[in-house]
């Protein structure tokens, strides 16, 4: 492939053009992979809207939903993903890994005291009788927003795993790869969370 | 039972003797059940026995240590094709078995009694069924990809190898749980589509369903990472100068199968886990009661149910695309409307699934809607027919085998459609639905359809495989044996369902459907016949082979890239890219007579990449987790569920992941290539199938004027 056709952003700073290459076809790849992921999601949420009446005599959403524990965990995920964002021009601009490592720590912390959020609130959903197996409405729910928190969580994973990588080898190509297709799950997960606070919680209290 | 064992289900789970077909024998209560008890065991001690004498053959051999640094470890597409198609092929024996099984039943099951009791009848449908699409469809026209789509871009691997080999072995681990469903009963009595609340556990508790759901979605993941896979290694690895209106039409239709499998894959993962979700912790998707809603189950699975129709169909098409121009030696007619009618036919596959739920009580409207929709397939699907026939008009036609299948294809596929037209009027499928008329339809598409293109192929790729062609005697005798036998097992089902014998029919007590059972077992006879002499004509090529070695590669006239090659193609498959300027690339090349490749002073270090252990411990990984799964062995799920990441993080430290092949090496091979294809004759097309061919052929073109 010639140099003209690679997309911006995909240059990891390397002399070596099969490594620039490398990355062309594995972000790409995890590209489509994503639209696999999010057929996942789209087929979760149109099952959460078609089951959102079944709510089988037990709690419904405006028993169950608080807003502002819901707007308290956006901003959380919202700002990870610039801190994400941050983390990758920094991959990009930066000789030393120094920045790049901080913002990924700070998207982590962000990401996780998100996850923390959201379990709180499945307890205090637990606590009023607001269970999966309660009803159809709660069985979509609790099939849905979790698999986001575990797609979250399984980020924070990696990116533990990319930060274990660099230690032994440093900022190497395989790092740098892994670090351009985080950022991409990383935004991703945020356009499905935009979904859910839109369809899931907007939706349902509306 | 003390508590903590109920609780971790340490060891066995819920797993107890009454799991061995054996107790079926002991318990038995009249002559049926004892029968039934006798086929379980024997189908189960065949599975063993042959397990057995694998196992003792290759230590015998001592092939356990190539077997795994050979095969199970290599992430070379064309290994990894092969050992798709090997398996697919065992996968095959057994539900042929099974077939036959059911067949005989039907005939000695009239006035009551037979030779399986209903439940095991249910069984059997169910694994034929799914094993049938899962594990010998989805596994050969991967295989088949695997192998040529690579060659046929000019391309030295797929784009993710590594995730390839997971693929496959994620399929095999499928498998394997539909091997030990076998030995350690029951397996799911829902059919392969698994309805629920049928599949849920207050109906079905046993560990049935649960086989199938994890069966279904070890391969069903395994089939999304192929799509992406393929999608991916079509988009960018292609040689330089194929265009993407240059790629041949089963590249073509390997790309839209690859579309398919990404989109189409995901919903049916959703249905299992919902379901999964719903049998194991009480969740309300599918259930009668609670809020749950049994459609949703059925909208999710037919959104990958049908378009998987075309994910089976599509690469067949793409075979037969080659299979007519080759041997018809002219160029495809019609290109451009092939491709047209291929990415047509995937849009449309999106859009009909509610054709399998005319009658579940949606409204006229959307049912005249959908009907529509699907009568609109039989367009695009028209315009390949004729673009093949008209391939063959005026072309120096030669009844190869693969052509022999094409032609049956041409004639049953259409017959297939035109069952299919009447099926998708909702009315009339109101009267036929779930007859046999169903069952005579789907088989009508799939076995001319996808079987014999996969055949075709399978005879056409072999020598580019192994370096030696299949014999054609025993290739003819298979062949009319699959046509006629197909014939003969299923257009009776059509009468039968016309007449209204309901499809998964254990016993009956009328008349006047036994005549047509006994036919219909007939054919599965001829059918049985035909896939034993694709064995023998395996064993007799193999023995053979000298005699029908084929070095130079290129037996058949071939037009595409992969016939450039030596035969076995190497590992490296071209010494340096190809550079491309139109269609029909090699013939083009041959035409003008540079077929033998580039000049000796263009090679380069050749970069591999490394076996990898990922791919089977992924899978082994995978089977261990869903036999726990389904046997409530919690004790051991856990630990295997958090060993997955773990290796996945452990892959990610793999940094010495290639190998380099020095350019000298690529040389001299090269070179030995190029003196081999110069002292060997070329022949002509009517020696084709004589011992003269060794893989040089006289090109059409300059045939015809000598
Ligand atoms: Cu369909």
């Amino acid at each position: 492939m010639s140099q003209t056709t690679r997309h911006p952003g995909l240059n990891l700073g390397s002399k070596h053009q099969s490594a620039d290459d490398q990355a062309e076809t594995e972000v790409f790849g995890f590209w489509v992979f994503m639209m696999s992921d999010a057929i996942l999601f789209g087929l979760l949420m149109a099952t959460y809207v078609v089951m959102r009446p079944n709510t089988n005599g037990g709690p419904g959403p405006q028993e169950l939903f608080e807003l502002k524990s819901i707007f308290i965990e956006t901003m959380l995920l919202l700002t990870s993903s610039v801190a994400i964002g941050f983390s990758h021009l920094a991959l990009k601009h930066e000789p030393r890994p120094v920045k790049m490592v901080l913002w990924l720590l700070i998207a982590m912390a962000l990401a996780l005291t998100f996850v923390g959020f959201e379990i709180h609130d499945f307890l205090k959903m637990f606590s009023e009788g607001g269970t999966p197996q309660r009803s159809g409405f709660l069985s979509s729910f609790f099939a849905l927003v979790p698999l986001h928190g575990l797609h979250v969580t399984f980020s924070c994973l990696w990116a533990v795993a990319i930060l274990g990588q660099m230690l032994v080898y440093g900022l190497d190509d395989r790092v740098k790869l892994s670090m351009v297709r985080l950022a991409v799950l990383w935004h991703f997960l945020d356009i499905v969370w935009i979904g859910i606070f839109s369809i899931v919680y907007i939706g349902g209290l509306a | 039972m003390n508590t903590w064992s109920s609780i971790w289900g340490f060891p066995f789970g819920r797993l107890t003797l009454d799991a061995l077909p054996v107790t079926d024998i002991v318990r038995a209560d009249g002559r049926t059940e004892l029968l039934s008890g006798i086929t379980g065991t024997a189908a189960a001690g065949m599975a063993v026995l042959g397990f057995v004498v694998v196992v003792i053959l290759i230590t015998v051999k001592g092939w356990w240590r190539p077997l795994w640094s050979e095969w199970l470890t290599s992430v070379d597409h064309k290994k990894i094709g092969i050992m798709y198609i090997v398996f697919s092929f065992v996968m095959l024996a057994r539900a042929l078995a099974e077939a036959f099984v059911m067949r005989s039943q039907q005939v000695v099951g009239h006035d009551g009694g037979g030779i399986v009791m209903p439940d095991h009848f249910a069984q059997l449908f169910t694994t034929h069924g799914t094993i049938m699409i899962f594990f010998m469809a989805m596994p050969f026209l991967t295989g088949m990809i695997n192998f040529v789509m690579p060659l046929q871009i000019g391309a030295r691997d797929v784009a993710f190898p590594v995730l390839n080999s997971v693929s496959l072995m994620l399929t095999i681990a499928g498998g394997l749980i539909l091997m030990i469903s076998l030995v350690l009963e029951p397996f799911s009595t829902g059919g392969w589509s698994g309805y629920p609340p049928y599949t849920e556990a207050a109906y079905n508790p046993g560990a049935g369903p649960d086989y199938w759901i994890w069966a279904v979605t070890l391969s069903s993941i395994g089939s999304t990472f192929t799509g992406l896979n393929f999608a991916v290694t079509i988009y960018k690895k292609r040689c330089p100068g194929m265009k993407l209106m240059r790629m041949p039409l089963f590249t073509w239709t390997s790309l839209c199968t690859s579309i398919l499998m990404i989109f189409a894959m995901p919903p049916l993962t959703i249905a299992t886990a919902l379901l999964a979700l719903d049998r194991y912790m009480g969740f309300h998707f599918f259930t009668n009661g609670g809020g749950g809603n049994m459609m949703n189950y059925a909208n999710l699975f037919w959104l990958f149910g049908h378009p998987e129709v075309y994910i089976l169909i599509l690469p067949a098409f793409g075979v037969w695309s080659e299979v007519f121009s080759t041997f018809s030696g002219k160029t495809l007619y019609g290109y451009t409307a092939l491709v047209i009618a291929t990415m047509a036919i995937a849009v449309l596959s999106f859009t009909v699934w509610v054709h399998h739920f005319f009658t579940m009580g949606q409204s006229a409207n959307l049912n005249a809607a959908f009907g529509i929709a699907t009568m609109t397939i039989g367009v695009p699907t028209g315009v390949k027919i004729y673009d093949w026939m008209l391939t063959m008009f005026r072309g120096r036609v030669r009844i190869s085998v693969p052509m022999l299948y094409a032609i049956a294809f041409l004639f049953l596929f259409t017959i297939g459609g035109l069952s299919g037209i009447i099926l998708a009027n909702p009315s009339v499928d109101y009267q036929v639905h779930n007859t046999l008329f169903l069952v005579a339809h789907f088989h009508n598409m799939l076995i001319p359809g996808l079987l014999y293109g996969m055949i075709a192929g399978y005879t056409m790729w072999f020598p580019k495989a192994f370096g030696f062609r299949l014999d054609e005697k025993w290739g003819y005798r298979a062949a009319w044996c699959w046509i006629l036998g197909f014939m003969g097992a299923f257009f009776p089902l059509y009468v039968l369902g016309l007449m209204g014998m309901p499809r998964r029919m254990s016993g009956y007590f009328s008349g006047q459907w036994l005549p047509w059972t006994i036919i219909a077992l007939g054919g599965a006879v001829l059918i049985l016949a035909g896939f034993l002499a694709l064995i023998v004509q395996l064993w007799v090529s193999v023995r053979d082979r000298k005699r029908l070695a084929v070095p130079v590669g290129d037996p058949w006239d071939g037009r595409s890239l992969e016939w450039g090659i030596p035969a076995p193609a190497p590992e490296w498959n071209f010494p340096s890219l190809p550079r491309v300027e139109g269609r029909d690339a090699f013939a083009t090349l041959k035409a003008s007579g540079h077929d033998l490749g580039p000049p000796e002073d263009g090679f380069e270090d050749i970069w591999l990449p490394k076996n990898a252990a990922f791919g089977p411990v992924i899978g082994a990984l995978g089977t261990a987790l869903a036999f726990t799964l389904t046997w409530y062995m919690w004790w051991a799920v856990l630990p295997l569920a958090a060993l997955v990441p773990l290796v996945i993080i452990a892959q990610g430290f793999r940094r010495d992941t290639e190998k380099r092949v020095p350019a000298e090496e690529v040389r001299k091979e090269w070179r030995a290539f190029r003196e081999l294809a110069a002292r060997t004759p070329r022949v002509p097309r009517t020696s084709e199938y004589t011992r003269d061919n060794r893989g040089h052929a006289i090109p059409m073109s300059q045939e015809a004027t000598r």
